[in-house]
């Protein structure tokens, strides 16, 4: 009951940052200098039709009025119309979504299959190989910029090696897109039992998600590392090998579980990075996500959708961060209810 | 109880000057015992060196184009190749030096001075300020970094000062952060309250005395964030803000050569991503090299 | 030694060396230890800081530290050779034939796992009981350490605990399996006085009754003496004497034992007794105790907002008292001490009266004017700031690690005095170190270079570089060894009568105010219980508290002073 009530607390502490997101989102786009009517009538307007747009977009209104009406634009799930496609942004946005969010959980998977138990095998076995190459990933990873490890990595993978298929996107041409069940074409594909477009689509998937997963490994490899060894070097962990417990139980159960709160806590960091990096990748490897949505809305100047993309990434992160919050109040009974 | 009778004006100048000398030996000290920190240092000099000698020392004009040298591997005359309008790929980095740097000291500079500050005074004081300040840092901090830098630029307009501000912008919570809680664990630390005793104003114990002791590990974050936010630059000016062509900026570089690296010319984008690499790995290197200066512990 | 020859030793080290590997190079922690534990028997491992005593044991245990190695010398337990030992051999013995308890319990217990899994582990590895009787055994356990309510404290954190009920699990876990051997690693610091005596009680009955040995090592001689048969006194990682108790006590033969029985304060009579002969000076004079009260504090109240934010506040929860209504007063040329366990309010009773904190009610008059008049912040600027001041209790963290030990003693100079020429800042400083006794080279030092007494002797020579009318000294010895607090406080006797300050002395010990103060003031939850002249207050106490504190002192038997301190009149 406790932990239901903490949740709770942390649902309603999230209403607050949603308000703050749509306050700065507003402002990004009416009150920085800029000039939205002369963007959507185009380079060739006159004054006069600049104006009748701008009545038109309601921006002749003093701000608060403008406000409310973004807000009930909002809640209406309308997020204006993008300029380069014609189709409502909230459309666009959710048609794109799904390759967004297979690309990055994908990534995600990948990276925390690999960084954790890195992790905890450099603090185990401190000054071995592991750890020094631990270590090296860490340094190395947080140095590498993600677009150019993409590129590296088409280079050396597509052009040199001939491995992997060509950055097109998330099928080849030689296959069509399987009925929508989910939005993840390697699912959507097993389900609709077409193999051969769910390896397609597996192999398109590698290398972004690769290069994604590089990025993310460094800051949770080291952050489990740091976790581990503090876990390791504590007084409780020293009654557990007292007491003659087993060296499993003493690894898993005393320093692991222990290790993970911070761990679990950097993760929200390590979303943020996530989210930004994948708008990068998206635009190396041509995927048709909510990223190269927005970088090609930015071209063309289309303010509506880049408004609404970094509307809704916020969101996203928003929930995401709530996810991990309720996670780490039922791993640590130690969370308290607070103002 | 010794009595060791000592002129005190000499004392009081020989603490003076050995106060350099030992500051000095200590540099020394720290690069002689961690080579990994003294291998950062030279790297650092290094970068420096060629951002402010290397567009003046650099063989060919990083803007001059020439239609029959394009896309030219890497030679003797061309170091590092050409790129598709012929012009010299090495010079084009070298001078890109200057700017990447720029941009990335200035933001850093500016987030840390109005993060610490801002940081410190929440941690020292509480109250409405630091209510305040806590929603604005997470009201930024509430966005995936990258995107609201995206928004900001894409709202303010295109250009190089923008950039400088929304990357400046974005890394302010973290220096906030790290201020805020270095600042609040000694505020009511013996030597603060003896320095109380002593009748030191708030004011002048918040700057001489707590201060001074969050450096390392102000430090730290500082050394970490300089690199990030070269990434964070260089990401920008790879999708299409900020920088414009034909400048030389690596970002813009690496996204001009992206185009050709599927088709096997790899020297457009491989240097300047390789040079955006190692700027970024020497300021990961320098946090700790940097923190064991600036520690009075880290002193023999 | 006296260990029978008929019964062989339940432990035996002998000739023990372990070394830590630093970057500085190898470092001798232990150097060639005999000591042997007979069946049954408690000893005691006695030593300051860095004797080598916790080094000792965490060898025994074989659970030293990555850095530390067993260079030469045996371990035998039980027959066993324990110092080359295979790990999974070692693993089987710990929990089950050794034990171990450490200091600090709170922080000893997994603190994201209950107290009843923790200790159903341990039977579950030694296969003491199965899966399904482990609960029962484990709420067991609990019971036989006297927790009320096992059944519901099973499913407790540790962060639910109070120290005393968290150092009882600990206690739990490491007798869960009836060891052979216990042994206790400075049980009792960092907890109360009173929380002390129930915990060592506790241990003694236990092991008693299961026969089991102890090693217990700790600082505190007294502590020793009273609960141990045989000590061994250890120092800079040898061990100088072992003897039975009684013939330590009444007849040490080693000069640092001496020294360090000296030092303990429950033996003294006067302050000097803490000395070595070569060391005591006559007592100073006793000062006249004017009449005329330097300090009144009437009524004075704390009240601290609840934990907590909006959420606590609307549940309406009371603000916390820590000090609530008290009343004393300080006379000119008086030694007050103010004692109490944790959370009683005399920290922050005695931040109040330097001015750092802000009272909720109540007034503290000094020389006749009321302090209270100007806010905490804004008293730095006021010119009776000067005339109060204080000693810190912990030195490592009461000085700038930024600052030399000379910048931090000229600071209030600088800025009190309003001194401003350098070589006139530098022959007061200097002139300052002379008088508690700091060599001059260590003024240019930085506090990380400079033990824990040299520390302590900067706090004291910065709090009265102004000359202050009163000194608040807030637990200045507690962190130091005993042999140090011994000159530390002699230091500050003869500071007193040759400054002609009044002191208000903080601390949780007896012992050490009984020394040092005229009268004592006595307060439990923000409260006082007791109020008089030292000597009748320590000797014939009239609350029951006193009385429950005076209780819990260690009063080894052998120890001179026993039955009922006598304390002289004149005193420093």
């Amino acid at each position: 009951m406790d932990q239901l009530a903490i949740i709770f607390a942390r649902v309603l502490q999230a209403i607050p940052t949603l308000i703050g997101i749509v306050i700065v989102t507003f402002l990004l786009t009416r009150a920085l200098p800029g000039d939205p009517a002369a963007y959507f009538a185009g380079a060739s307007a006159t004054p006069e039709s600049i104006a009748e747009i701008r009545a038109k977009l309601g921006l002749d209104q003093p701000l608060p009025v403008q406000f409310l009406k973004y807000v009930q634009d909002l809640g209406s799930g309308n997020l204006g119309q993008s300029v380069s496609t014609g189709q409502p942004v909230a459309t666009e946005l959710l048609k794109r979504l799904p390759a967004s969010l297979e690309l990055t959980l994908t990534a995600l998977l990948l990276s925390v299959a690999v960084a954790i138990p890195l992790g905890v095998l450099a603090a185990v076995r401190q000054d071995s190989w592991i750890d020094q190459l631990c270590r090296f990933v860490v340094t190395a990873g947080v140095s590498l910029p993600t677009f150019f490890t993409g590129l590296l990595l088409v280079y050396v993978f597509y052009f040199l090696l001939g491995v992997a298929p060509a950055p097109l996107g998330r099928l080849d041409l030689m296959h069509i897109t399987p009925p929508q069940v989910t939005g993840f074409l390697v699912f959507d594909s097993l389900i609709a039992r077409e193999w051969s477009t769910a390896w397609s689509a597996l192999k398109q998937l590698l290398l972004p998600s690769i290069t994604l997963a590089l990025f993310t490994l460094a800051p949770i490899a080291r952050m489990t590392r740091a976790a581990m060894l503090q876990a390791l070097s504590s007084e409780y962990l020293r009654t557990a090998r007292a007491a003659g417990l087993s060296r499993g139980r003493v690894l898993m159960v005393y320093a692991f579980r222990n290790a993970l709160l911070p761990v679990v806590t950097t993760l929200g960091m390590v979303f943020s990075f996530t989210l930004g990096a994948n708008v990068l990748v998206e635009k190396v490897f041509a995927w048709p996500g909510i990223g190269s949505f927005a970088i090609e809305a930015l071209v063309v100047s289309d303010y509506a959708a880049v408004q609404g993309f970094v509307l809704s990434m916020a969101v996203l992160f928003v929930l995401l961060n709530l996810v991990i919050d309720t996670l780490y109040t039922l791993i640590d009974p130690r969370v308290q209810v607070d103002g | 109880m010794t009595d060791t009778v000592m002129n005190p004006s000499m004392a009081a100048a020989a603490s003076r000057s050995s106060s350099w000398s030992r500051g000095f030996a200590h540099f020394r000290y720290v690069m002689t015992s961690n080579p990994v920190t003294f291998l950062a240092f030279v790297m650092l000099a290094a970068m420096i060196a060629v951002a402010v000698f290397g567009p003046s020392l650099v063989p060919h004009d990083p803007l001059a184009t020439a239609a029959d040298k394009a896309l030219k591997p890497p030679t003797w005359q061309h170091w590092f190749g050409t790129d598709q309008l012929g012009r010299d790929v090495f010079s084009r980095v070298v001078v890109a030096t200057r700017l990447d740097l720029l941009i990335s000291v200035s933001a850093v500079a500016l987030s840390f001075v109005c993060g610490a500050l801002m940081g410190a005074c929440a941690g020292y004081w509480g109250g409405w300020f630091d209510k305040l300040s806590g929603r604005l840092l997470d009201t930024i901090m509430a966005f995936p970094l990258f995107v609201l830098a995206m928004g900001i630029v894409a709202a303010a307009g295109n250009t190089i000062q923008n950039i400088v501000i929304a990357t400046a912008i974005i890394n302010l919570p973290f220096y906030a952060r790290v201020a805020r809680a270095e600042v609040s664990i000694r505020r009511n630390a013996g030597y603060v309250q003896a320095a109380r005793l002593s009748g030191n104003s708030e004011l002048r114990i918040l700057i001489m005395k707590i201060l001074p002791n969050t450096l390392p590990p102000m430090m730290v974050q500082l050394s970490l964030n300089m690199g990030w936010a070269i990434l964070n630059a260089a990401g920008l000016s790879f999708i299409g803000l900020g920088v414009r062509p034909p400048t030389a900026e690596w970002g813009i570089m690496v996204a001009e050569g992206a185009n050709y690296i599927v088709s096997g010319e790899w020297w457009l984008a491989l240097f300047p991503g390789a040079a955006l690499m190692l700027a970024v790995f020497t300021f990961n290197l320098l946090g700790d090299g940097l923190r064991d200066l600036v520690d009075p512990q880290r002193r023999t | 030694m006296s260990t029978p020859l008929h019964n062989p030793p339940l432990l035996a080290v002998r000739d023990l060396c372990v070394e830590f590997a630093t970057r500085k190079g190898p470092v001798t922690a232990v150097r060639s230890v005999n000591l042997q534990v007979a069946k049954g028997e408690t000893l005691g491992i006695v030593g300051e800081s860095g004797s080598g005593k916790s080094v000792t044991s965490y060898a025994v245990m074989r659970i030293l530290d990555r850095a530390g190695r067993i260079v030469s010398g045996g371990i035998e337990f039980g027959g066993m050779q324990l110092h080359d030992a295979p790990e999974d051999m070692m693993s089987d013995l710990r929990g089950r034939e050794i034990s171990m308890i450490f200091q600090n319990p709170r922080a000893a217990l997994n603190p994201i796992r209950t107290v009843g899994k923790q200790i159903e582990d341990v039977l579950i590895r030694h296969a003491q009981a199965t899966h399904d009787q482990a609960k029962a055994k484990a709420i067991e356990a609990l019971e036989k350490v006297r927790i009320r309510d096992a059944a519901r404290r099973y499913h407790a954190y540790p962060f639910e605990l109070s120290g005393g009920m968290c150092q009882r699990v600990v206690i739990a876990i490491a007798l869960a399996c009836k060891p052979q051997l216990l042994i206790a690693d400075e049980p009792t610091t960092g907890l109360d006085v009173t929380t002390q005596k129930a915990v060592m009680e506790l241990v003694r009955e236990l092991t008693r009754s299961e026969g089991m040995s102890t090693l217990l090592i700790t600082h505190d001689l007294g502590l020793a003496g009273e609960y141990c048969d045989r000590i061994v006194v250890m120092e800079k990682g040898e061990v100088v004497e072992q003897q039975d108790t009684a013939k330590l006590f009444t007849f040490p033969a080693h000069p640092y034992t001496r020294r360090l029985i000296r030092s303990t304060p429950h033996a003294a009579a006067t302050i000097r007794d803490l000395l070595p002969d070569d060391l005591r000076l006559p007592l100073p004079s006793a000062m006249t105790v004017s009449s005329e009260p330097l300090l009144e504090v009437s009524n004075l109240v704390k009240e601290f907002d609840p934990p907590g934010g909006l959420l606590q506040r609307l549940k309406k929860r009371t603000p916390y008292r820590a000090v609530a209504g008290i009343s004393f007063s300080v006379a000119r040329g008086e030694s007050v001490g103010l004692v109490g366990e944790s959370g009683c309010g005399k920290s922050t009773t005695s931040a109040m009266v330097m001015r750092l904190l802000d009272a909720t009610a109540g007034s503290i008059r000094f020389k006749g004017q009321e302090l209270t008049a100007v806010s905490a912040a804004a008293f730095a600027r006021s010119p009776l700031r000067r005339e109060l001041q204080m000693v810190f209790q912990d030195p490592h963290e009461s000085l700038n690690p930024r600052a030399t030990a000379a910048q931090s003693i000229a600071d209030p100079l600088i800025r009190l005095e309003g001194m401003s020429n350098g070589a006139e800042i530098r022959a007061r400083v200097e002139a300052l170190a002379t008088q508690v006794g700091l060599q001059h080279e260590l003024l240019d030092r930085l506090p990380h270079q400079l033990s824990g007494g040299q520390k302590a002797r900067v706090g004291i020579a910065r709090a009265i570089s102004t000359k202050p009318e009163l000194l608040i000294l807030d637990e200045p010895t507690a962190a130091l060894d005993v042999s140090v607090q011994a000159v530390v406080l002699n230091l500050l006797a003869d500071l007193k009568a040759e400054f002609g300050m009044s002191y208000l002395f903080v601390s949780h010990d007896l012992e050490v105010v009984r020394l040092l103060c005229d009268r004592v003031i006595v307060m439990r939850a923000g409260c006082i219980v007791e109020e008089g002249q030292a000597a009748r207050v320590l000797s014939a106490p009239q609350a029951d508290y006193t009385r429950e504190l005076l209780a819990a002192i260690p009063r080894p038997a052998h120890l001179p002073g026993h039955a009922a301190p006598v304390v002289e009149a004149v005193r420093a």
